[in-house]
């Protein structure tokens, strides 16, 4: 009974003691992943903090987060949730910083479109599907849709649209050859793809909103200092540089 | 509220239940007939979406139903469209999805029954197959109405499967439990809260009136 006792002790205070140690925990938006991870080697070289890495979308981290989960800073891939977070005050007043532009590409892997111009295709309607990332959930599909209107081809898209719950399902549709064309972000064409385009065409910033990525400081944390240190190592030279390689823009 | 994804979940499972009794009655009688060494081999190929993640089932149907896929390939041969983002290729893969669950109750109910009537309906010169329509069947009824309960509420709760080889196509493939997922991601809690809400409501309902049947049935 005793030792029952002893395991059952062990088991409910074992995730505490986890929790008080000296990660820096980080919720981040499934697309950055690849990149915080980068920043974070840097940040633990310069100041010795260790970090720990969730990665979800924006949405899924976000209703975590509102429900206590035990993050100190989150990386959205959005503008509008580190926003809320701050106006409700789950996240520290003045904490929001843009931490990374995204950029649009509209790409293909398909052969029927093997040295054809992208974009005419898109507008002429010369293919089968086109996979965007879902404009009501991810900023992504919001610029690709923005995009769509912008250069007049959003009517010929009709009905031949695919949505990607976020920017990676858009790619995983092209990449599995099940859409035409695809709308995706430069951060995966810089990140490497498992196949060669047949066409692609990088998407000018002008054409959409820009794709503002917000980071917050989240008020639960124990941690705020060092949450605050990573805040400013973000908007660093060292970073700006790993940014760029991604295929994102350094915020103005 | 949000009926559109209702109504289409309902259509999807009821298509669905109604293919995989028709194609899992026959395969739940072999199964329960056969005792060569291949019976364990189908019967655990037939077990395997219970213990497969939906990611794995989505990601090869995404590759097989798509337009250079196996089967999609040959589909849009006959049709000029593929079987992803369609209701038919949800059809598919909800039918694998549900198949353990359409299969296994009728194949129980076969393995109940008693021999003895089998024999005397082929004795009394009915064919095989004049037996399974005429004995089997209506004898295993109560396999049928589970695996029919069973395969539909199953369907009706499908998610990751569907978002690999859905598309999210408004009408077409965004059923309840994308609808609820995209209502949560963007924040829309109270709209998730009401489709949720018919789900659980029509899951304890569905279960509790299939519990209770059987129940009835056990004590006459």
């Amino acid at each position: 009974m005793r030792a029952l006792r002893t395991v059952f002790l062990f088991t409910i205070l074992l995730p505490t003691a986890c929790f008080a140690d000296e990660n820096l925990s980080i919720a981040v938006a499934s697309n950055f992943q690849a990149t915080v991870k980068e920043i974070a080697v840097e940040f633990t070289q310069a100041t010795g903090t260790p970090v720990r890495i969730s990665a979800g979308s924006s949405g899924k981290l976000f209703a975590q987060i509102v429900n206590g989960a035990p993050y100190d800073v989150f990386l959205s891939a959005d503008a509008a949730r580190p926003k809320l977070l701050e106006e409700s005050g789950v996240a520290l007043k003045g904490s929001r910083v843009s931490y990374a532009t995204g950029a649009l590409v509209l790409w293909s892997a398909d052969e029927s479109l093997a040295g054809q111009d992208c974009l005419q295709a898109l507008k002429t309607g010369s293919y089968r599907r086109l996979s965007i990332a879902n404009p009501s959930t991810a900023p992504y599909g919001l610029a690709a849709k923005e995009f769509l209107l912008a250069s007049g081809s959003f009517d010929a898209a009709q009905g031949r649209m695919v949505y990607g719950e976020n920017i990676s399902q858009a790619l995983q549709f092209v990449v599995t050859g099940n859409a035409t064309l695809g709308l995706i972000a430069m951060s995966q064409v810089k990140g490497g793809l498992p196949l060669k385009p047949t066409c692609s065409w990088n998407v000018p910033q002008a054409m959409h909103s820009v794709i503002d990525q917000q980071a917050v400081v989240l008020s639960a944390s124990s941690k705020t200092d060092t949450a605050r240190r990573f805040m400013k190592f973000l908007r660093s030279a060292p970073v700006e540089g790993i940014l760029e390689n991604h295929g994102y823009k350094v915020p103005e | 509220m949000d009926f559109g994804p209702l109504w289409l979940s309902a259509q999807l499972a009821f298509v669905t239940t109604l293919a995989l009794i028709v194609l899992g009655a026959p395969l739940a009688w072999w199964l329960s007939q056969n005792h060569s060494r291949w019976q364990p081999v189908v019967q655990a190929i037939v077990a395997m979406p219970i213990v497969l993640p939906p990611t794995v089932l989505g990601f090869y149907l995404l590759i097989l139903l798509g337009p250079h896929g196996a089967i999609g390939g040959w589909w849009v041969k006959l049709t000029g469209d593929a079987l992803t983002f369609s209701f038919t290729g949800l059809v598919i893969a909800s039918c694998i999805y549900s198949l353990p669950f359409a299969v296994q109750p009728m194949q129980n109910a076969f393995e109940a029954l008693p021999g003895k009537n089998l024999e005397a309906a082929w004795t009394l010169g009915a064919s095989k197959l004049d037996a399974f329509f005429s004995v089997a069947i209506p004898l295993s009824i109560r396999g049928f109405v589970s695996a029919s309960v069973l395969a539909f509420a199953h369907t009706l709760g499908e998610f990751g499967v569907v978002l690999m080889v859905g598309g999210n196509i408004p009408g077409k493939t965004r059923v309840v439990s994308i609808a609820i997922y995209d209502h949560v991601e963007t924040l829309n809690y109270a709209s998730a809260h009401q489709l949720s809400l018919v789900l659980i409501v029509f899951a304890f309902v569905t279960l509790f009136g299939m519990f209770a049947i059987n129940r009835r049935w056990q004590s006459r």
